[in-house]
């Protein structure tokens, strides 16, 4: 059975943490699958767009046209998860004058929000979506969600601030659920497809 | 309840960077330059490494003004540099707000017997690496991968370095520390000739500056670093970027010049 119902899920292979989502995929009996080339996106059932530098994978997305194709495949519901970097290529919002890129996900989001690399820091959420068991959330140079529109479902907050959220086929997180050990995120995501 | 500083978000950062291109920058101009080609961070420094050895004298710490301005004007990770050793001028970078501190072989070593103590800094580190013990890094790991137990044991005490980490590397195939390649990356090719031999970014020192179309030379690294593996890419991003930094033939320096060998 599992060789034909195993679910495949891209990750955006142009810069970034994709090898540790892919070990996280791989090990809750998914395919994680890297993608280098738009054409790649038609073999999977769902994307993760990594963490990474937001403005170099968002330039090379760009260069290999990728834009469209995603935007594509969220309009036909497929699941698409976007972590640190991958949260602020989804948003249709940026706080300051930086360009959206996606424009998929109703928030506007705050670049490098909790500031430089020594306030980069790890702490304990509450996210009740995923059960009473705490998550362990390490923040790198990372963003906030600053707004959210009426149907986004906040997932988690730290200090007041939206660091988790969900609206229909789209999940982003601030934090880097792929350097830690707790597979609820992935396995959360996973769930999504249908 | 949040916990700065940790091994996690220190290592965090470099995860981050993998498959991107860190560019040697000594302005705020060049700093605009770089990330508009998609370079995942930035070196802040006084002069590219080819203009630290054609100038001779001690190279420090660049001025805390320039350093602030790239911070100022650039969006992305700025690192800049210390000698071996001086853990003040590290101090010093840590309170600017500098993402990553590199304690680089190519300024004057200010000690020459000891590292910095990299505990002591919230900011993560940079460190240059030749060989296991610290280039022929990948031929190394391949080699432990063959080894019995016994054998890695006689290796970690060559290497003095830790057994446990040792047995580790041996196991995984790969360094518990993101591996990154620097010294005369000058074309896409280059580049991608790092990736494909195991490196998981590159740092591009006077490449990009000391060429004659940094804006274009440095998107065809950036490009060639993400798709290293896909030749008639690599083909593509090569065509019509203007000349190369002229660089120097490794063969014809002196032993003493070569500053890989700087370090302990």
């Amino acid at each position: 059975m599992s060789g034909i119902s195993t679910k495949k899920i891209g990750v955006l292979d142009l810069q970034g943490a994709v090898r540790e989502h892919i070990k996280m995929i791989n090990e809750l009996s998914a395919q994680g699958i890297p993608i280098k080339n738009p054409n790649e996106l038609s073999g999977v059932q769902a994307l993760i767009i990594p963490g990474g530098e937001s403005t170099a994978i968002g330039k090379l997305m760009v260069k290999y046209n990728f834009v469209e194709p995603v935007k594509e495949m969220a309009s036909k519901g497929f699941p698409i998860y976007g972590t640190c970097a991958g949260l602020i290529l989804l948003a249709k919002r940026i706080v300051g004058n930086s360009q959206p890129l996606l424009e998929l996900m109703d928030i506007e989001v705050k670049r490098n929000a909790f500031g430089r690399q020594k306030e980069s820091f790890e702490t304990e959420l509450d996210i009740y979506a995923l059960g009473e068991e705490k998550y362990p959330g390490v923040f790198i140079r990372a963003p906030w969600i600053e707004s959210v529109g009426e149907n986004v479902e906040v997932l988690a907050v730290y200090n007041k601030k939206t660091v988790m959220a969900r609206e229909k086929n789209f999940l982003v997180t601030a934090f880097h659920p792929e350097l830690t050990n707790d597979f609820r995120i992935h396995k959360y995501f996973i769930d999504m497809i249908k | 309840m949040a916990k700065e500083g940790t091994l996690r978000v220190k290592t965090g950062l470099a995860e981050m960077l993998k498959g991107g291109v860190i560019m040697d920058v000594t302005n705020a101009e060049q700093a605009k330059i770089a990330e508009d080609a998609g370079a995942v961070a930035v070196m802040a420094l006084e002069r590219v490494p080819a203009d630290i050895r054609a100038s001779g004298g001690v190279a420090r710490m660049a001025d805390p003004l320039v350093i602030e301005k790239i911070m100022d004007t650039v969006t992305i990770p700025v690192m800049a540099k210390v000698r071996i050793g001086h853990f003040v001028e590290a101090q010093i970078l840590e309170a600017l707000g500098v993402d990553y501190i590199d304690e680089s072989e190519v300024l004057t070593p200010a000690d020459e017997k000891n590292h910095i103590n990299k505990w002591d800094f919230k900011v993560p580190f940079v460190c240059g690496a030749i060989n296991l013990g610290e280039r022929t890094i990948m031929g190394e790991i391949r080699r432990l991968q063959n080894l019995g137990k016994e054998e890695l044991m006689t290796v970690a005490k060559e290497l003095q370095a830790p057994y446990e980490l040792v047995c580790k590397v041996a196991e995984t195939g790969r360094l518990p520390v993101v591996n990154f390649s620097a010294g005369g990356i000058a074309t896409p090719a280059d580049a991608a000739l790092m990736m494909q031999l195991g490196a998981e970014g590159v740092f591009v020192g006077s490449g990009i500056f000391k060429s004659e179309n940094p804006s274009s030379r440095a998107k065809a690294i950036v490009e060639a670093t993400a798709h290293y593996n896909d030749p008639e890419l690599l083909a593509k991003a090569s065509k019509g970027i203007g000349v190369a930094m002229s660089g120097i033939d490794i063969s014809e320096l002196e032993k003493e010049k070569l500053i890989q060998f700087r370090g302990w």
